[in-house]
């Protein structure tokens, strides 16, 4: 069922208790929202994408303190000192890791939005796969050679690159700083995304400098090639005309450790967007995630390789959020991470964690709502080292929403880039409406502990669904590959009870996930025969 | 494809102002034979000079000869067949005379055929670097070409074109004094140059005055011929035609048309006199003289050796190079009596050319860009018998040679391409600001999507190239390869960084790219499919990235 067809049958007071799931959120009162947000047009508006490559521990980041004791049992090499964990204002559950400082003021201050356990049905464990499928938001079983963005812009600006740059349009519609290609940017014709083809070509557009060369006849010749490329860059004038233009004001960046580390790709961002580029996309990113050995100092788990990551992350974001508010253009941007997968509940013998599956997305700027959207994962209280973070979310919800209420795209439009009609989250203050509404739909099923746990035959379930519907149950193994469908369905409204038979399954652990249109609810089980 | 966008290019100008970009020249190395290291990367820098686009495997063949044998193979045109071109234009203009896939060049002028002959050949020509053998030949066949430049398009009949090129290729590694004398009576040249109206009741000193301003003495300082040595030279060149009866067009000798009179020439010729003759043979034996007056002069051999090292080595002659290198390869010129292998074998194993200053410093022209990218990616072609197919894919290939400013069969002037005289651009004028990022759309063109013939996709297999590399599934090795196969310049940190990220994106592990290539080159991996896709798509990605450097322009 569609949303929308959801939404008219469902039954809607116009005051419901903001609360999802479970998790109070912070209200604001909608007309305020709606004069701060305003209904500008999407015009001027930014998203910049940051990916952190190599599959961030999520477990790590944003710490499900409710789940604390299993969570150590499960990872006791690595778990963060509970005492550590950064506290966030009104939200005592979760917490972040402790170099993150710069997040939890920005959480504080009302400008982040986290969205719990994010990822995709099949996951798939190898980077390459599962960052295609993040960037060209495909299934996990399909191969699409588009990305997301790239189709939104080619939904925008439909002849690119005919007659482009225009006066309409006379800068590039997306700039991935410091690397070559991406999916991400890549539309159904061509890529959409400014071609970069030289990194010492962009800088030295950015900077107002000639790259050096050799001093020989050969470096000689490669200038003259170097200058006429960049002569010949259609956009070289409009980057080099916004860089000149643009300033950072913020002091808190970072000290950069290198031409390509967040900071500056973020303070180029900034510098950009205020001398006036009307580009409304920017990749930028991080890398090093891959962490699978000493993730964690030894001595000391608040330190590490993934503390340092974080810690530059982290304050890399803030500083580009305090420059984009003394620059005055912080109401028209918005930032997201995406990490290609989470890692497993388990950390390994080396100090480290393997790749795993769903984790938190943060979206940051004025316009989230903030707070989280939401369960903690759950983490059980025996764990094997197969067991991942079953999502509940998908990605493709966070691009949808950012399509529809961030560049404010009509549904049928946003489900056109999509591919398919994913429901949107309550990530922006604009999204109020939706609040209410998304209120009713995440609440509207649910389902107790299966009896017995550990299970050697048959299960017994009870669930409940609020309004009716369509309603499956899957069983995951702990890779995330689904292995069996008990049902999918329509439910009447209201508790029902079904017997799981598990007979045909081989001992272990195993995910099971009760899934409407729009929520996922999973639980561990065991099976133990 | 536009034909007529095709005959016609226009030409955008030079952005860039070149005297900002001036290094001081210095190297003493002069013709003594090169005894440094002889690695891959010499022999791929040879290649990257002498033949287009080398193939992996002929680098890797070429490492195993010595530096003489090396020469000595890229000199030996003894296994070289030089076939002509043929009809493939039957489906859209029929020939009674000549079967589809024979060779049209004997058959009567057809003029409602001329038209498609003149793509044939033209496409034709273009091909001969995309079909070559791994010797100079084909170098040498377009550095005569821009020699002794004629321009397909206004030359009447398409048998002429051919004929023209069939005499650069019979003395492309001949005799230079041969070569002119065959030229001098060419009936492309004859028209291209008017020598076929050079009467002596109404002389004309086109060819008369290019053959000394252009093809022997040139320019240069110790070119000092007078415009009466014009007046004379034409004089001897008088009675010349092209005799429309035979096909194709010969060149025939109207005695009644020769002046007869003695012909003087200026001091710097000695005040030789050509005595005027009369006969069948006097022409013959008039142009004979006169081509044995000019070679006299040392000049000569100065002008051609300048012009090969510009074409082979760098643009810029300065005093060190005029005198280390040109000045004794003139001489081995004439005392090999104007032979042209001698010349090269000196050049080419000299240690002037391995000299590191030397390298990468040539811009590619068009022809290397693009005939030197389908060869080097080894792309597939239609089978051999369809020929409609090939000429088609042919005639886009010159058609990309054209609109990169290089319009093969069709030098812009007598002169040839600028690029190869025009001071101070020389080679620079073929990176304007419509060239380059034409260069660049037909590198990605080939590489992401495809020529379409009919069903056939003509498109470059990135496995093809990948898999003749020595590790392919360790990530760097297979960047540090495909930089080494692609660009004649190691890479700053940066540059190497960004391609690193395309294989292995945000510094994840190396084993990452090895499963995923060892998954896509496995059939039985079961997610064999997924990877292939993805690892191809790295592959292009990467290669693109590659040649997108300003660094793959250079040679």
């Amino acid at each position: 069922m569609k949303r929308r067809s959801f939404l008219k049958t469902a039954a809607t007071s116009t005051v419901v208790p903001i609360t999802i799931s479970g998790l109070g959120l912070r209200t604001y009162n909608s007309t305020s929202l709606l004069n701060a947000i305003g209904k500008r047009s999407a015009d001027g508006k930014v998203l910049v994408i940051i990916q952190l490559n190599g599959g961030n521990d999520g477990l790590n980041t944003i710490i499900p303190l409710d789940q604390y004791s299993n969570l150590s049992k499960a990872r006791s090499n690595v778990i963060i000192e509970e005492s550590k964990v950064l506290k966030l204002n009104g939200w005592d559950k979760t917490g972040l890791h402790p170099k993150m400082t710069g997040i939890q003021n920005l959480f504080n201050d009302g400008k982040v939005n986290v969205v719990h356990s994010i990822g995709y049905p099949q996951p798939d464990f190898s980077h390459f796969r599962a960052t295609d499928i993040w960037m060209s938001a495909s299934d996990s079983n399909k191969l699409v050679t588009t990305g997301w963005m790239g189709r939104y812009l080619n939904s925008k600006y439909p002849n690119f690159p005919t007659n482009y740059p225009n006066t309409t349009m006379p800068d590039p519609l997306a700039i991935q700083i410091g690397s070559l290609v991406s999916l991400t940017f890549m539309g159904p014709k061509t890529g959409m995304g400014m071609a970069i083809t030289d990194p010492s070509t962009f800088y030295s557009l950015v900077d107002n400098v000639s790259p050096s060369v050799p001093n020989t006849p050969a470096g000689e010749e490669l200038a003259f090639i170097r200058l006429m490329a960049q002569q010949t860059n259609e956009y070289a004038d409009v980057i080099k005309g916004a860089a000149g233009k643009g300033k950072n004001l913020s002091t808190k960046y970072p000290t950069s450790n290198g031409r390509n580390s967040l900071s500056e790709q973020l303070k180029i961002v900034a510098k950009l967007i205020h001398g006036g580029l009307q580009t409304p996309v920017y990749m930028v990113s991080i890398g090093g995630f891959d962490t699978h050995s000493n993730q964690v100092d030894s001595a000391s788990s608040a330190d590490g390789d993934h503390a340092t990551l974080l810690k530059s992350l982290s304050d890399s974001i803030e500083a580009f959020q305090d420059d984009l508010k003394l620059l005055g253009i912080s109401d028209r941007v918005v930032g997201m991470t995406f990490s290609e997968f989470g890692r497993r509940i388990q950390s390994n013998g080396s100090g480290g964690t393997d790749h795993g599956a769903g984790a938190p997305l943060i979206v940051f700027g004025n316009a989230v709502q903030p707070g989280f959207i939401g369960n903690n994962p759950t983490i059980p209280s025996t764990t094997t080292v197969n067991d991942n973070v079953p999502m509940q979310f998908d990605f493709r919800q966070v691009y949808a929403t950012i399509l529809k209420d961030w560049f404010e795209l009509q549904t049928d439009d946003v489900d056109n880039i999509m591919g398919a009609a994913f429901d949107t989250l309550p990530i922006f203050k604009n999204s109020m409406s939706n609040i209410e509404d998304f209120a009713d739909l995440v609440t509207q099923i649910g389902m107790d502990a299966i009896q017995p746990n550990p299970i050697s035959n048959d299960g017994a379930l009870n669930f409940y669904t609020d309004s009716g519907g369509s309603i499956s149950l899957n069983l995951y193994n702990a890779q995330g590959s689904r292995i069996k469908t008990f049902f999918s369905r329509d439910f009447s409204a209201g508790s029902h009870t079904y017997i799981a038979n598990f007979e045909d399954i081989p001992n272990g652990n195993y995910i099971l996930q009760l899934s409407s249109r729009v929520k996922s609810q999973s639980q561990f089980i065991q099976i133990l025969k | 494809m536009n034909r007529r966008g095709f005959l016609t290019m226009s030409k955008p100008k030079n952005l860039a102002d070149p005297t900002k970009l001036k290094v001081v020249r210095r190297t003493n190395t002069g013709l003594n034979k090169y005894v440094g290291t002889w690695s891959k990367s010499e022999v791929s820098h040879l290649l990257r000079r002498t033949i287009y686009g080398p193939k992996l495997s002929e680098i890797n063949d070429f490492s195993k000869l010595s530096l003489s044998d090396a020469v000595s193979a890229l000199l030996d045109t003894s296994n070289y067949t030089f076939l002509p071109p043929v009809n493939n234009y039957h489906n859209t203009t029929p020939d009674t005379n000549v079967p589809y896939g024979k060779t049209w060049v004997n058959a009567p002028v057809d003029i409602y055929l001329e038209e498609s002959r003149k793509i044939s050949v033209k496409s034709w020509f273009w091909s001969l670097p995309v079909r070559q053998k791994p010797t100079i030949m084909e170098k040498m066949i377009v550095f005569w070409h821009n020699h002794f430049a004629i321009q397909m398009l206004n030359t009447p009949i398409a048998a002429m074109c051919y004929t023209y090129v069939k005499v650069l290729n019979d003395y492309a590694l001949g005799n230079f004094k041969t070569l002119t004398q065959q030229i001098t009576v060419d009936p492309a040249m004859l028209f291209f140059l008017n020598g076929r109206l050079n009467t002596k009741k109404a002389p004309d000193e086109n060819y008369a005055r290019e053959l000394q301003e252009l093809f022997t003495l040139g320019k240069g300082p110790g070119s000092k011929y007078t415009e009466d040595d014009v007046k004379a030279a034409a004089r001897v060149l008088t009675g010349f035609s092209v005799n429309p009866t035979t096909t194709p067009y010969s060149t025939f000798f109207v005695s009644a048309n020769h002046d007869t009179t003695d012909k003087t020439f200026s001091s710097f010729y000695g005040n030789k006199v050509i005595k005027g003759k009369s006969g069948l043979s006097a022409g013959t034996d008039e142009l004979k003289e006169l081509l044995d007056m000019i070679f006299s002069v040392e000049e000569v051999s100065l002008n051609i050796c300048r012009r090969i090292y510009r074409y082979f080595v760098y643009y810029e002659i300065d005093e060190n190079a005029e005198t280390n290198v040109i000045e004794p390869l003139a001489k081995i010129f004439r005392d090999n009596n104007f032979e042209i292998k001698p010349v090269l074998r000196a050049l080419l194993e000299s240690e002037h050319f391995y000299d590191s200053w030397n390298r990468a410093c040539i811009i590619k022209d068009p022809l290397m860009h693009i005939a030197g990218y389908i060869r080097q990616w080894e792309m597939d072609f239609p089978d051999e018998t369809d020929y409609q197919k090939i000429y088609n894919i042919y005639t886009f290939g010159s058609y990309y040679n054209a609109v990169t400013q290089m319009n093969l069969g069709d030098p812009p002037s007598v002169s040839g391409w600028e690029a190869w005289y025009q001071v101070p651009l020389f080679q620079r004028s073929w990176i304007t600001s419509d060239s380059l990022p034409k260069r660049n759309e037909f590198q990605d063109y080939l590489l992401w999507s495809a020529y379409k013939v009919e069903r056939f996709y003509f498109a470059v297999d990135p496995w093809k190239i990948t898999k003749q590399f020595a590790n392919p599934s360790d990530a760097v090795k297979l960047i540090e390869d495909a930089i080494s196969f692609l660009l004649p310049l190691n890479l700053e940190t940066n540059q190497l960084e960004a391609l690193k990220e395309i294989l292995l994106p945000g510094g994840i592990p190396s084993y990452n790219w090895t499963d995923e290539y060892n998954a896509a080159t496995t059939p039985s991996y079961p997610n064999h499919a997924t990877a292939l896709a993805s690892a191809t798509v790295k592959l292009k990605s990467l290669y693109k990235s590659i040649m997108n450097l300003s660094e793959y322009q250079l040679a």
